[in-house]
């Protein structure tokens, strides 16, 4: 789960890390108020849960009360890649003199969470690490100690930084480790982290991507989500406790197991489709929560054939027979089905669908071929 | 001969009373799984799943009974804690099943395992068979059979397939694992293969990978550089778009690393047959019979 850069801002805050004076805005009138009270120049910030905002022109600065007022305007209700922007963040302008990166990540390598500095900051760290990655500096924390002072020492004379601010870089440091392992986080960054005419070092963008497994002892957080984070498909998928991912094809597919899915979607494109969405039902599915994911995978339009490819083991194949007829008996379902069940109770769930005018395969690939040439209208 | 699971096996069920523990304590002990002891706190004393003994502890269990491998059916919240039990006993093999354990829990209890004689087998993970001896985990145990193929998988159900494919052909399997789908697990491909490699029981490999991490990639130096059996490969998620985990916590490419295609290219590289789609992995283990 994202969080935005004004909740992740105010976490870092929590921990001891200095950020930009701000407050968030969902009107004009409001941006123009809280630049009167900074009584500053500001920037106003999009926040939408997606990168590139500047670029995307969600990001501009505002001399005086009035221009925020103007610049809020633009800002809000503008579209960037795919989403509105409801809110923006009305920060007091830094006075920019250098740019850093500072992030934390759990390094599966290494199985430790690192915390990685550069010099380069205000881009993204991905094209750092491929440009020039020698101007990224890593280290490990054991998780038995924490990050320790020599550690974070060690980042700031790794990317050069002047040694008044090494103090205070330490002091960051600490408080992003803390936050990430607080929040449990599975990304926390700071870019940049600038230092400013004052000669201090301020976190002006901050970004925290959450451990969704670890939402349950942060219900504070888990109440942060905002529903943009998710389409409407994927959101009404996690009710039903299905995981499904909205793509661009046009054969909708529900399968059984995380990797098995990923390889029928793969399988349908070996044959020249492309896969509208990953579905996992999971294990054991009952009735219902597979006429669930049919209706999801339904009502996406561009789907002209739904694959259903289920090895039965915890799953019951009658069980999922029983939803799919569930799901067909109470929909308007135009487009056809390839069935194909393998595994505990297979004869009754083929038996159960005899009648509905399926098309059946029982091999991956045959399923997968007709499914294809299904959605083409080659077969009826 | 096998690895990790067999005849040997004393297993120890923790979380044998809730709903899915005693399901599947059921079907392993019809799998001819030895199931000596179950461990629920607060439930010591008590029988389980017909005469299964109940402790509250993991240490008085083993004390009674000489478990030698656990298998973890707790909920996620209470599951590293579980894990932690199960090693201060001495438990040698830990099984964790459990789906949904916060990755920094695990990189705790991975380095806390790390000062210890105890190997973890997930989490996430459909655990271990050893087909005709023991069953220590979900998967259906009637669609395998006993042979010389080693498998090795971060999946569950996509496991399953290529058994069954290869059942159908009349090709056995000395010991499949599921090392889960987990960002942060116990035992990776690394360690397997070194296994099925010491093993006289194993012929060749069969290693199914999916998007996220770079253990394929390290598993293919390995493969180039120490094995000597030959080993078939299979990547999910070509179709996979960044940026999203797909259903599986460790399935998602993340700052341009960890797709399918480097890990193909690695698996290939490393002179893996790598096939295309999974009912192709029982045509390639064919061809090296």
């Amino acid at each position: 789960m994202k969080l935005h850069e004004y909740q992740s801002k105010r976490i870092f805050a929590k921990y001891g890390i200095p950020i930009p004076r701000g407050e968030v805005a969902t009107t004009p009138a409001e941006a123009r108020d809280i630049a009167v009270r900074l009584g500053k120049p500001v920037v106003i910030k999009s926040q939408v849960l997606v990168g590139g905002r500047g670029k995307a022109g969600g990001i501009k600065l505002a001399k005086t009360p009035d221009e925020a007022e103007q610049v809020a305007a633009q800002i809000l209700g503008m579209e960037i890649k795919g989403l509105r922007v409801k809110k923006v963040l009305v920060d007091e302008a830094a006075d920019i003199r250098s740019e850093i990166y500072l992030g934390a990540v759990l390094d599966r390598a290494a199985r430790r969470v690192a915390i990685m500095a550069s010099s380069e900051g205000g881009v993204e760290i991905e094209e750092v690490a491929a440009k020039t990655p020698e101007k990224i500096v890593k280290v490990h924390v054991h998780p038995f100690l924490g990050l320790k002072d020599y550690q974070a020492r060690n980042l700031a004379y790794g990317i050069g930084l002047p040694k008044e601010h090494v103090k205070a870089f330490v002091k960051i440091a600490k408080g992003l480790y803390n936050a990430y392992v607080g929040t449990d986080a599975s990304l926390a960054e700071i870019n940049p982290l600038v230092i400013n005419g004052e000669g201090k070092l301020l976190a002006v963008d901050g970004k925290i991507v959450l451990d969704d497994s670890a939402l349950f002892r942060h219900p504070d957080l888990a109440e942060m989500r905002d529903p943009d984070d998710e389409d409407e498909y994927e959101r009404e998928a996690r009710r039903y406790g299905l995981t499904y991912i909205h793509l661009d094809g046009e054969i909708g597919c529900m399968v059984n197991g995380a990797g098995l899915a990923m390889a029928t979607m793969d399988i349908v494109k070996l044959y020249g489709g492309e896969p509208a969405n990953f579905l996992d039902i999971g294990g054991g599915a009952q009735a219902d929560k597979v006429a669930a994911a049919l209706r999801i995978i339904l009502s996406d339009e561009r789907v002209k054939a739904v694959l259903i490819n289920i090895f039965g083991g915890i799953t019951r194949c009658d069980e999922v027979a029983r939803g799919i007829l569930e799901a067909t008996s109470t929909l308007d379902v135009r487009v056809p089905f390839v069935v194909r069940l393998v595994g505990t109770n297979e004869e009754e769930g083929r038996r159960l669908l005899a009648q509905a005018n399926m098309i059946t395969a029982t091999s991956l690939a045959e399923a997968a071929q007709k499914a294809v040439a299904a959605a083409k209208g080659e077969l009826a | 001969m096998s690895i990790l699971v067999g005849k040997e096996t004393r297993l120890l069920v923790q979380g044998i009373t809730g709903r899915e523990g005693s399901f599947h304590t059921a079907q392993m002990i019809e799998y001819g799984t030895n199931v000596v002891a179950g461990v629920t706190p607060g439930k010591g004393g008590e029988w389980a799943v017909g005469n299964v003994p109940v402790f509250d502890t993991v240490k008085e269990a083993v004390e009674a009974t000489a478990a030698n491998t656990s298998i973890i059916y707790v909920p996620a919240r209470f599951s590293p804690d579980a894990i932690l039990e199960a090693a201060d006993a001495g438990i040698e093999l830990v099984v964790c099943i459990t789906e949904g354990i916060p990755a920094l829990d695990m990189v705790s209890v991975r380095a806390f395992l790390d000062t210890t004689n105890t190997r973890l087998i997930g989490p996430n993970c459909p655990g271990v068979i050893t087909p005709g001896e023991a069953k220590v985990g979900i998967m259906p145990g009637h669609i395998h059979t006993p042979g010389p193929v080693g498998i090795v998988s971060r999946s569950g159900t996509l496991t399953y397939e290529v058994v069954y494919a290869l059942t159908a052909r009349g090709i056995g399997q000395s010991t499949a694992v599921g090392i889960g789908g987990d960002p942060i697990i116990g035992t990776t491909f690394l360690d397997v293969l070194q296994m099925f490699e010491d093993d006289p029981g194993t012929e060749q490999v069969v290693l199914i990978g999916e998007i996220g991490g770079t253990d394929e990639q390290r598993a293919a130096e390995f493969i180039a550089s120490k094995m000597t059996k030959p080993v078939v490969g299979f990547i999910a998620g070509r179709t996979a778009p960044p940026g999203k985990r797909m259903g599986h916590a460790g399935a998602i490419i993340s700052g341009g690393e960890g797709t399918a295609e480097e890990k193909i290219a690695a698996l290939q590289a490393a002179g893996v047959a790598v096939a295309s789609h999974p009912e192709e992995i029982a045509d390639l283990v064919a061809r090296n019979l």
